[in-house]
This record gives structure tokens, sequence and C-alpha cells, in this order.
């Protein structure tokens, strides 16, 4: 398992599924959008990694979480911050797990209120697995299948790590 | 069990600590007002966007209820319902049914029959919201925007959010507030919530007869010469002049009053050189306010009236959030009550 969730592996692998991507679509100038925390933090890192000099976009998806009518506002929400016009651009949405998919349809919808990209990748570190909406990485860093007692959790952003945690035995 | 306690938390917090009802400051601690604060900045975020609406409480109806009419408060209301994707209900009492002799607990009563699920209350009777709040259904989140003398708590934070902006802090501020302290419910909040957030000095400057009895009992010092109390000011916060509510003769006149008590450049120089200025609006330009100060680089006016919008979405936000998780902890605590 810890070789599984080597940082620099993932990260070699999503630079890779992503260069592939943006080649084979011929997108020479994407725009990054990392979902706060994690995903900001690899938003840094891969648009180093990318040569991305355009600052990348900041995602805060509180208000824009559907389960708000069960357990009311997160209290600590911070601005989100698109630094950049996303209309007609080509953006990469970056999470660091993605698992029922509802937290990238609050990210969609929540950048779809900022104007029409022309189209968005969505790139995770981390593939979990059990999706309960239809929303798929274009590129996963790894897929995984964890026990009914494990979580990951990415920590960071220096040095930036996954935390494979065990609860309850 | 403190069912019966006269705490306005009981009434306005849940068992965990988050809002249900915004009614008053009284009781509410640093860290809560930082929580709205730190809320409304990311709201302040949504209302620069293209489309400047988040879907928060979609499907979620909020009647505006004022028994007072008031523009900026109630359209501030409306749009900050209306941004978090409410239906959004606006009625006027005060030339509605009650004066046709129905009284307050019907009106409610009718209301609730709409499935209406929060309730904005301006009322010209202090206590007016924290009344509706006792006898409303469960679930139904009540704002106070304005009570008679009493609080009119999401203008207060509203210029909290005004002063943080531009001065980064409390700690160490020297906040004045100027006028009509006496018909101003504002003013009892601002004390309050500045206060609570560690501003280290809150004075209010008025004559005699403009202010309430006990004034210095709500947290503030009070200086009766301007001149002198303009002195090392931060932030200087005007009142408005509330020529509706004075009875009697409290005032020689307006011109002997703005010569006293009106900020002109003369007075504003008094003050240290990056002061603000605020006043709630509307203003009354040459009655409390000369016009090249209310229009001048010093001013924060307009702001204020922005960041009234962001205020009143984190407060309708919060206190939503906060009726819906309590309801889902009461079935969580039914089902296992049942188990």
């Amino acid at each position: 398992m810890t070789a599984l969730l080597d940082i620099n592996r993932l990260l070699d692998e999503l630079e890779k599924g992503l260069r592939g991507i943006l080649t084979e679509r011929g997108i020479e100038d994407p725009a990054l959008i990392g979902i706060r925390t994690g995903g900001v933090w690899l938003a840094d890192v891969i648009g180093k990694r990318l040569g991305i000099a355009e600052p990348f976009g900041e995602l805060d998806i509180s208000f824009y979480r559907d389960d708000f009518s069960r357990i009311g506002l997160n209290p600590r929400v911070l601005p989100s911050s698109l630094p950049f016009d996303t209309e007609g651009r080509d953006i990469i949405l970056i999470d660091d797990v993605i698992m029922s998919g509802r937290t990238i349809r609050a990210a969609m919808n929540e950048i779809f209120d900022y104007g029409r990209p022309a189209s968005v990748i969505l790139a995770t570190l981390v593939d979990l697995g059990a999706r309960e909406l239809p929303i798929q990485p274009d590129v996963a860093g790894s897929s995984l299948a964890l026990a009914p007692h494990q979580r990951i959790k990415l920590r960071g952003p220096d040095p930036l790590y996954i935390e494979l945690q065990e609860s309850g035995q | 069990m403190t069912a019966n306690a006269p705490s306005p938390n009981h009434l306005q917090l849940t068992r965990d600590g988050q809002l249900r009802h915004f009614l008053t400051l009284d009781g509410l601690g640093r860290e809560l007002l930082t929580d709205i604060l730190d809320t409304a900045d990311s709201f302040i975020e949504v209302g620069e966007r293209s489309i400047k609406k988040v879907p928060l409480l979609r499907g979620r109806t909020v009647v505006n209820l004022f028994f007072e009419s008031s523009t900026r408060t109630r359209s501030t209301f409306e749009l900050a319902a209306k941004r978090l994707s409410a239906d959004v209900l606006n009625l006027d009492i005060s030339t509605s049914a009650t004066s046709k002799g129905e009284s307050l607990s019907d009106t409610l009563l009718n209301l609730e029959a709409m499935a209406s699920d929060m309730f904005v209350v301006r009322h010209s009777q202090s206590g007016a919201p924290h009344f509706i709040a006792e006898s409303v259904t469960p679930g139904v989140a009540i704002i106070n925007a304005g009570d008679g003398r009493h609080a009119h708590p999401t203008q207060a934070m509203l210029d909290m959010l005004t002063i943080r902006q531009h001065k980064g802090r409390f700690d160490g501020l020297k906040v004045a507030i100027v006028g009509d302290v006496l018909h101003s419910r504002v003013a009892r909040s601002q004390i309050r919530a500045l206060n609570e957030l560690g501003a280290a000095e809150v004075r209010v400057i008025a004559p005699g007869t403009l202010l309430p009895r006990d004034v210095e009992d709500l947290g503030c010092t009070v200086e009766y010469d301007m001149t002198k109390g303009m002195r090392d000011l931060d932030v200087v916060i005007m009142l408005r002049l509330q020529k509706e509510r004075m009875e009697g003769a409290l005032l020689p006149s307006e011109r002997e009053f703005y010569r006293l008590y009106g900020l002109s450049q003369d007075k504003l120089a008094l003050a240290s050189p990056d002061c603000i200025v605020m006043h709630p609006g509307p203003i009354n330009r040459g009655v409390e306010i000369e016009s090249a100060v209310a229009d001048g680089p010093q001013s924060v006016i307009l702001n204020q009236v922005t960041n009234g919008i962001a205020i009143r979405m984190a407060v309708m936000s919060m206190a939503m959030g906060g009726q819906v998780a309590e309801r889902q902890q009461k079935q969580v605590d039914h089902e296992g009550a049942r188990a």
C-alpha cells in the first residue's frame, strides 16, 4: 500500500496523463483550478510541472454542496478565487480524491457561474471508486480500493504526502 | 434544563452553538461574530461574479415582514435572499392586513401556511422579533431587521465587516459613534459588537438630550464636546438624526446640531489621518455630515451598502443551516429513542 501511495509516482502519472490529453485535444493554453484544500496544493505542483505560468484558481464549493439541507453550512468557508476569465477557456479541474463524485458536481456548477468554459478536464490524484454519480476523472494518478475502515488524506502543502488512516479496527 | 431561561441565546442558538435565529448580538461570542464576518467575506466574492447567485437556499421561501418601512434594509435583504436562490415575498404590513384588524399571531399563522422557511422582521416595537421567534413553528428562522430602539444586528455586523476590511483588525481601534444615540437601535448593537471584537475604545459623542440614561453601562465612554471627542479616532460612525422619532424639544435646531455635532472637514481633520467615515444611511447632508466628507476619500458609506448584502447572505444561510442541522439532529434522536 505504501508504494501505491508514493506521491511522486502519482504526480508523475498525473502529469503524464494530462500532457497526453492536452496534446490529443490540441489544447495549448489550459487554465488550472484546484478544489480546496488538497486540490489547491496539487494545482500549484501540477501547474509548475506543466509549465503553466498563469496563476491557478481556487474553488471553495461550500455554497454548492448538495447536503446543506442535511448538515447546514460549512462554518469554515473561504472565498473562491478565479484570477482569470473562464469564458471560452480550457479548464483543468484538480482534486486530491474522487469518490462519490458529489464534490465535482458542485465544483462544475460553481465554475459555470463564472462563465462558460470551452472544456473541462478532470484530474484527480487518487480514484477511490464508490461513485454515486456519473462523473469520471479524465486522468487519475492511481485507482485504489480501500477497506471500509481505511481512509486516505492528502497532507501538505510542504511536504506533500498521502496519509493512510486506519480507524475502528 | 434551561427551557425557560431568559437568555436570548436559548432562542437563537442550537444545542451545539450554531445560529438558528438572528435576533440580537447580546450573548454572541467573538468566535461566532468572526464566523459571520468570514462567511460574509466569501459572499462578497460571489457578488463580484458574472452570475451573482449560489444555490444554498434554493426552494426555500423567505418572507420580508416589514411592519415599519425601510428601503435600503428591505432591498438588501431581498437581494441577499435572491442571491441565495430563495423565493422572496415582500410584505409591507404597515399597509396591509394588520390595518384591517388581523392580529400579529394570525398574520404569522397565515404566512406559515404558505410554507415559509424564514421571516425577516422589522418592527417599531422592541422585542417583536423575539416574540415571533418564540411563537413560530419549529424550523422557521427569524432574522431581526431592526426592532424599536432595541437592536439592528445585521446593520452592526455590516459595519464591523466594513471596519475589518479597511483596518484589518479590531484590536487597538478607537471608534466613535456620533449623534442621536438615544433613538438608535444600531448604536446599541455596534457598541456590543465592537467591545466583543476587541476595540480599544468605543466613544459616544452626543448632546446629553440624545443619550440614553446610563449609556456608559453599554460599554462606552461619553464625550459631549465633539472637537475633543474626535482626537485619535480610527473610525467615526455618524448616526442619522431620527426626526420621525423625536418627541418634544430634544434639539435646539438642525443648524445648531450641525454646528456642534455635524461631521465637517474641519472636525474630521482632528482624527487620525486614516480615520474612516461611516454612516448607516440615509444621510441628511448638512445636518449630520458635510457633503464633502460624505463623498470624500475617507468615506466608506457606499462600501457599507455593498457589505450589507454579504452580511445578510451570511446570516440567512447560517440561520437556515442551523435550523436544518437541528431538524436532522432531532430526527436522529427520535430514531435513537425508538431503536
